[in-house]
């Protein structure tokens, strides 16, 4: 084990145990106005009128008429607006604002408010979209041609459904104004996106909004755009009525007008030869993006470019869009348009098998990525990919290969199954985005106390990068982990050094950090007060062209390897776990215990993804809009899950590290299906997999 | 006017017997360790303990509360047996974002003041109805179990 990877008590355990830690809700301002937002009633509608009743002294409406700058949420391309105008497109969407001393009155004015609307046809579902906002595809090799030549060629569709972070803590903001500056505080991910949302949306100078995270209690990618929203609307509230404000959504709110997981659509065709050799995949893909494009096309991207998994095809062609849809627009959540994919190809390789008569092992074995293959998007697996000693490993824990045979051919009731999925996650932003759009700066201050400080917007959402990048700091100049410091940032005293997103603050910000206090270690000057900046440097990539998908499409991967045991009930349809087992490749580990809380954390969020967390839109209302209606795991729904992790240092991470967080998501909903399908006998080729769903195909599913 | 004791102080408040006991801890006592993660009693982020029991304060009404103890992460912080919940919750790695922390370690003080040596099936059940996103429960269940293991004697 590194030095590194021991693990330490982490810098905010003490906060956090005692309720002393403040998270946003916490946070009390004399004089505060509490907001609501009105929301739109229909799925599609022009606005024909709005009809306010009179409102007493203190109590205030805020709506588009009151922006300063342009009507319009800044994420990746600029389109939603804050406030609707003449028309909405979803229900929930934002109409305006109430803001007043007393939060119940005004709830009540908000529900006194009547709008009147012409309504208009609106699309639901996927089936019915035909317009859409994204569009990529690519190729490798000369799939056409190895389709006419196939001497097979199957084809399946699977479709996955919404998924809610259900983070804790709902989202919310405080704003109030101060010498012609308005400051915004809240619980989020990313302060220097909200920070050019507002800088756009109040025609403001950038010196003239400052952004302070929150003790954030858990984002799992919901809290990338969203606090976005939020803080517009509360800066325009607090420039109009030049007073603190405070907007915090309740559970049921946040749950129906926040982004989701994508539900998507996702045809597999394989060719195959006479030998049954798939020389040939074709993936076509389709999210719902609901009503507004935000993170769409990104989360697309990641969705094609791991479209075949960790298996070298030779001839590939993905395509895929975002389509448009009258309901709430979607967005980031931990895996990032992977966990779609992955549970489609590995449920696909699993059925590919089943047909040709090898057990699902041997068929993904005889694909899996070595070093030096090309990857789908014909870029280089430069780095070693050690698949067969985690597939080794996690063989020795779970006993995977004995038990896949020992369930075969199983009756009565009560049946058993197993299952086990290989991964991998691109760390980081696609292509070059890091050095061409990101550009992230950090500085490593030593105070002349010699205490050293981390000046970094990115932030600890509960992921433990507060103390993953003391670590780095530390482990460095060889000093001890309380003598450096990371408080939530605040964009008037750090550096832009990217958002929290895409697994990449501990490898990109962790490496500039690393190499920041490596200067200041042959700088090192006793009691004087040193500054050390770090930019970023790209590392060596194959040129990524992002039209035609083609090159590195990230600096490097981190791989995964997920076993999960089932015995399902056949009469209920319920399945209880008996053995979930883990094996990952993150680079170093920086702390084996924060590792461990990611694998287990997210391995179970895609256990829950896979079998529970239902949520539908029945025309354009979020069903499952409480934690009541949408259930999430409990203590009782899980049972020890068994981690480990290889060791292959990565040399542009710190010490090693390569991204972590959302790689630990992405194998156990594939693993559990393969599991249920061995148990039952029959297909499956949707999530989430509850048990209604699982009887009616007992009663009309494909048999495997 | 409503009597209680909070945190082991007895307390009076004037207020509409209907209030939520949450809003009164938050907004009336400043103490914000209880949390509101759902306000519908599903999450647990808010419990804190009444009269030794594990309860949301999000469905207590003021008006139910005549006499009752209250304790909540504030008070309970100050205790020898917390003392060993924080270190057993670092040592298993049990908070991540900690919003439901406070919450548990009240989940986890009601167990093992009617159960010391609980077992890992009791632990599940007991911490069953506060939900945490975060660490997938294994970490809070084994630093609970630590926690009757270090904390011998004083449960
Ligand atoms: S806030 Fe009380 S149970 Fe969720
Ligand atoms: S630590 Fe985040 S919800 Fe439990």
């Amino acid at each position: 084990m590194h030095k590194i990877s021991q693990p330490v008590i982490k810098k905010d355990h003490i906060e956090k145990m005692s309720g002393d830690a403040k998270y946003i809700a916490d946070i009390k301002i004399d004089d505060i106005l509490h907001a609501k937002i009105l929301r739109s009633t229909k799925a599609h509608a022009r606005i024909v009128e709005i009809k306010i009743p009179k409102l007493e002294d203190g109590y205030y409406i805020v709506d588009y008429k009151d922006i300063p700058g342009e009507n319009v949420l800044k994420v990746v391309t600029s389109e939603q607006p804050i406030f609707a105008e003449e028309e909405v497109n979803f229900i929930g969407e934002a109409i305006l604002l109430v803001a007043g001393k007393d939060e119940a009155r005004v709830q009540e004015i908000i529900h006194s408010i009547e709008v009147v609307y012409e309504e208009e046809k609106a699309i639901y579902t996927l089936e019915d979209a035909t317009e859409f906002t994204s569009e990529y595809g690519y190729k490798k090799g000369e799939a056409e041609k190895a389709f006419e030549h196939a001497a097979k060629v199957i084809e399946e569709t699977f479709d996955t459904g919404y998924q809610e972070q259900a983070y804790i803590e709902p989202q919310g903001v405080i704003g109030y104004l101060q010498d012609n500056k308005v400051t915004i505080l809240g619980s989020m991910q990313c302060p220097y996106y909200v920070k050019a949302a507002v800088v756009q949306v109040m025609g403001y100078e950038e010196n003239q909004v400052q952004i302070i995270q929150t003790t954030t209690g858990g984002g799992f990618g919901g809290k990338e755009d969203y606090p976005s929203m939020l803080g517009c609307q509360v800066a325009i509230a607090t420039a109009k009525i030049k007073k603190p404000i405070r907007l915090i959504l309740n559970r049921r709110e946040d749950m129906a007008v926040t982004p989701k997981r994508h539900p998507a659509h996702l045809v597999y065709r394989a060719a195959l030869d006479k030998e049954n050799n798939i020389i040939g995949m074709d993936v076509e893909i389709k999210l719902d993006g609901g009503a507004y494009a935000g993170l769409s096309s990104v989360v697309l991207q990641r969705s094609l470019i791991t479209a075949t998994g960790v298996y070298l095809i030779p001839n590939i062609k993905i395509h895929g869009k975002v389509m448009t849809t009258n309901t709430v627009p979607n967005g980031a959540f931990r895996g990032f348009g992977a966990p779609q994919s992955l549970f489609a190809i590995e449920t696909f390789m699993v059925h590919l098998a089943n047909k040709i008569g090898l057990t699902p092992l041997e068929f993904k074995e005889k694909y899996l990525y070595k070093q030096g293959d090309i990857t789908a998007t014909s870029g280089k697996l430069q780095f070693p990919v050690k698949l067969p000693e985690m597939l080794h490993n996690i063989e020795d824990m779970s006993l995977y290969k004995r038990k896949k045979e020992q369930y075969t051919n199983q009756s009565g009731r009560y049946r058993k199954g197993i299952g086990m999925a290989f991964f991998l996650h691109g760390c980081g932003f696609t292509g070059s985005a890091e050095r061409d759009l990101i550009k992230s700066v950090v500085k490593l201050v030593k105070h002349e106390d010699n205490t050293l400080e981390i000046l970094s917007s990115n932030t600890d959402i509960g992921q433990g990068l507060k103390t993953t990048l003391c670590k780095v700091v530390a482990e460095v100049l060889e000093i001890p982990l309380s003598q450096v410091k990371f408080i939530n940032p605040d964009t008037d005293r750090v550096p832009n050094s990217g958002p929290t997103v895409a697994s990449r603050s501990l490898m990109i910000v962790g490496k500039l950090l690393e190499r920041a206090a490596k200067r200041l270690r042959d700088n090192w000057i006793l009691n004087k007060y040193q500054v050390i900046e770090e930019h970023y440097k790209q590392p060596y990539m194959i040129p990524w062209d992002s039209n035609t998908f083609s090159g590195d499409a990230y600096p490097t991967y981190s791989w995964g390897i997920n076993v999960v045991e089932v015995e399902v009930d056949t009469m209920l349809a319920t399945t209880n776990l008996l053995g979930v087992w883990g094996v990952y490749d993150v680079g170093t580990v920086i702390d084996q215990t924060i590792m461990k809380g990611q694998m287990e954390g997210g391995m179970l969020q895609g256990l829950g993804y896979a079998s529970m967390e239902k949520m539908e839109n029945l025309e354009g209302v979020i069903r499952q809009a409480s934690i009541t209606d949408y259930t999430i795991p409990t203590a009782k729904d899980t049972i020890p899950f068994e981690t480990a992790c290889i060791d292959n240092p990565y040399e542009d991470g710190p010490f090693g590290a390569k991204g972590a967080g959302e790689l630990t998501i992405l194998g156990t909903a594939p693993a559990y299906i393969e599991a249920v399908e061995q148990a039952v006998g029959i297909g499956i080729n949707c999530i989430p997999l509850t048990p209604e769903k699982l009887l009616k195909l007992e009663k009309g599913g494909f048999q495997l | 006017m409503i009597n209680f004791f909070l945190n082991e102080e007895n307390v009076q408040i004037d207020c509409d017997p209907s209030f939520r006991l949450l809003d009164i801890l938050r907004d009336k006592f400043q103490l914000m360790g209880p949390k509101e993660g759902c306000g519908e009693g599903e999450c647990g982020a808010c419990a804190v303990i009444i009269d030794g029991k594990l309860i949301n304060s999000c469905l207590v009404a003021m008006g139910s509360l005549n006499n009752s103890k209250v304790i909540t992460i504030e008070g309970y912080s100050k205790t020898d047996r917390y003392k060993v919940l924080e270190r057993t919750f670092a040592e298993a790695g049990a908070v991540q974002c900690g919003f439901c922390t406070p919450g548990m370690i009240m989940a986890a003080e009601a167990l093992l003041s009617v159960n010391a040596n609980p077992t890992v099936e009791d632990i599940r059940e007991a911490i069953s109805g506060n939900l945490c996103r975060c660490t997938g429960y294994n970490m809070i269940i084994n630093a609970i179990k630590l926690a009757a293991e270090q904390g011998v004697g004083l449960w």
